[in-house]
């Protein structure tokens, strides 16, 4: 029962080349910077590197970043949802400028956008006074002022998650369900929403991932007061400004672990997904 | 629920009634003048090429289009300004449409749940038509994990769920493979009987409407052509797109110039199908001899049942075909054809069935 073992021959050339530039590539630019962040945190005892990442100052940042990028994310959930909509289902003048200014976030400077919004939202600024006067809230310097900013740069991640998967929903779907008697509320709800909802959890990890690391534009707007808009990632910088690399790393783990679970949660909605569309049981 | 049941109704009187339908997009016109009754029960099948406008009819009689002008009548009630959701009209798609995150179950059940039916009574319904489709036991399976014969009995099942009176296929068995497609088409047809529902299917499939209709509604350039039963349109087809839309036809222009149809002028046109015509080798003898044309064979097809053959006739391919018990027949051979009836038509287009003149009179049918 001797058989010589046939070397599988692949239909797309290229793949060893291909897997050597793409591990290369991780490695150079997300894996090595990485490990070097459990390198610097490792100078540390266990029991230091726990002291320093529970104290109450950075504890208190961790607490301002979560909850401002959740809100945040939420906001953008809803909102870049609707906008991905409009976007998708209607034709009016001046779309595709829209759909083009959806971009702007990732592109601007995101201490350009910083300043320009705290500009905008002091008790002195278009928007801010108005809501001062109006309603006695104060936007920047405060929680509201950071989730602000934080919706203004996670915006894309939704639209342009959402978007592709509206465009390609076949209107059949909606059709079957209207037909089937269902009143278009009752379609959105339990023919739209399941399909994009993978999408819309992408588009929704990324922006809170992305909220919990911003720097530039919410340094501006927050105001920075120590237990109340001090994000983490100023925690960072301000241990590096004190060249205390070690403390600097630990807190950068933590906020990296965060980003890590909230990356798996998304992972793991996203195979769930593909394994009901792909079919395999 | 709305009572729809109106047994006051005369029997015979139709289910469903479409008079005067007009329907243009806006490069071309789907729906001229589109007018055709279904009787209760009865399996409907709207036949024609592709950009026929048969999908649009079936769309507009289920309100996911609006027609430019005309009445719909749903048992004898003008449904032309109710919305689709509110017709009770199942609908089965081409790709089925099955909700991809929703298990079969879920899918079945949905119509229910949104029609605020109780969680008892949509069990009892749901299971009740997964026992009538034969899928037991994949309940929690999602569409995509079945196969595409199961997914069309899903959306067959699915469309029946809120008690529909009429249901409506659009190309029920175009996804799915050849040898299942016939299972199925027998399914199907078994099915609709056992429910009692009207159906109306759109097909290009000529067989599939022979086969599983009890009336054949042919559509052309968005008129209809024709309406009757499987064998009325088969064997007496009233215009020249019908004649040559059934069967194998093989059209013949100046139908005059062939031997037994002298008496024809040169404006007719004719098309004859493969079983109207006998094909006999040299040496053969034949009772009607004098009255038939020579042809060359220039192709031969065996086909298992029976042996398909081509042959040259004053430059004209005429397909026919010889048993297997026959001798056989070689590509270039001399042979004698003999037409025993053709579908004549001349400008106007009406077929009129003319024999071979050198038969008996009383064999003649003329419309």
């Amino acid at each position: 029962m001797k058989e010589k073992k046939k070397k599988k021959k692949r239909v797309i050339p290229g793949f060893g080349l291909s897997l050597g530039i793409v591990t290369a590539m991780l490695g150079l630019i997300v894996v090595i910077p990485l490990c070097t962040l459990v390198i610097y945190s490792a100078q540390l005892s266990f029991s230091e590197f726990i002291s320093t990442v529970t104290r109450p100052r950075v504890l208190s940042s961790y607490a301002v970043s979560f909850r401002t990028a959740f809100v945040a994310a939420v906001i953008d959930a809803v909102m870049g949802t609707i906008l991905a909509w409009v976007l998708v289902r209607y034709e009016f003048p001046g779309k595709e400028i829209m759909n083009g200014i959806i971009e702007l976030p990732f592109a601007l400077p995101t201490a350009v956008a910083g300043i320009s919004l705290t500009h905008l939202t002091t008790t002195n600024g278009w928007v801010g006074s108005i809501f001062y006067r109006l309603f006695g809230i104060k936007i920047a310097y405060t929680t509201i002022g950071i989730t602000v900013a934080l919706v203004f740069i996670g915006i894309p991640f939704v639209v342009r998650s959402v978007q592709p998967v509206l465009e390609s929903l076949d209107p059949q779907f909606e059709e079957a369900a209207n037909i089937l008697g269902a009143s278009s509320g009752q379609t959105l709800r339990h023919v739209i929403l399941p399909e994009i909802f993978p999408s819309l959890i992408a588009g929704f990890t990324t922006s809170f991932a992305r909220g919990l690391g911003e720097y530039g534009s919410v340094v501006f707007i927050a105001g920075n007061t120590p237990y109340k808009t001090e994000i983490a990632p100023l925690m960072i910088m301000s241990e590096l400004q004190e060249y205390d690399y070690a403390s600097a790393t630990s807190i950068a783990l933590v906020m990296l672990l965060a980003a890590f679970a909230i990356l798996f949660i998304n992972a793991v909605v996203q195979s769930r997904a593909s394994r009901i569309v792909s079919g395999i049981a | 629920m709305e009572q729809r049941n109106n047994k006051t109704e005369a029997a015979n009187e139709n289910y469903l009634e479409l008079r005067g339908i007009n329907k243009a997009f806006q490069d071309c016109h789907a729906s001229r003048d589109v007018s055709f009754g279904v009787k209760k029960g009865q399996l409907v099948a709207l036949l024609g090429p592709s950009g026929s406008g048969k999908t649009t009819i079936l769309r507009i009689i289920a309100g996911l289009e609006t027609a430019d002008s005309g009445e719909i009548l749903i048992n004898g009630k003008d449904v032309s300004d109710v919305p689709a959701s509110k017709r009770g009209v199942g609908f089965v798609f081409q790709n089925y449409a099955l909700f991809r995150y929703k298990t079969v179950y879920d899918n079945i059940a949905f119509g229910l749940k949104v029609n605020k039916w109780k969680t008892k009574d949509i069990r009892e319904r749901v299971n009740e038509l997964i026992s009538l489709i034969g899928l037991e036991g994949l309940e929690k399976r999602y569409p995509n994990q079945l196969s595409g014969g199961q997914r069309q009995r899903v959306a067959f099942a699915r469309a029946l769920a809120p008690n529909p009176e009429l249901l409506l296929l659009d190309e029920p068995f175009a996804a799915i493979d050849a040898k299942v497609r016939q299972e199925l088409r027998a399914w199907l047809r078994e099915m609709i009987n056992k429910v009692g529902v009207t159906s109306i299917f759109v097909t290009h499939d000529q067989d599939e409407a022979i086969e599983v209709a009890d009336e054949i509604i042919i559509t052309n350039a968005g008129r209809i052509e024709q309406i009757g039963s499987p064998m009325e349109i088969y064997r007496n087809p009233d215009t020249a797109f019908v004649a040559e839309f059934m069967g194998h036809p093989t059209r013949i222009d100046n139908i005059g110039s062939f031997s037994g149809f002298g008496q024809l002028g040169s404006e007719y046109h004719a098309v004859i199908r493969p079983e109207n015509v006998s094909i006999s080798k040299a040496g053969e003898t034949l009772r009607y001899e004098i009255s038939t044309e020579e042809g060359v064979v220039e192709r031969v097809l065996f086909r298992g049942r029976e042996i398909d053959l081509w042959v040259r006739i004053h430059g004209i391919l005429v397909q026919g075909m010889r048993k297997i018990e026959e001798a056989p027949v070689q590509e270039g051979e001399k042979v004698r054809v003999f037409i025993y009836r053709a579908y004549v038509f001349g400008e106007d287009q009406k077929v009129q069935i003319i024999g071979n003149s050198l038969i008996n009179t009383e064999e003649t049918v003329i419309i």
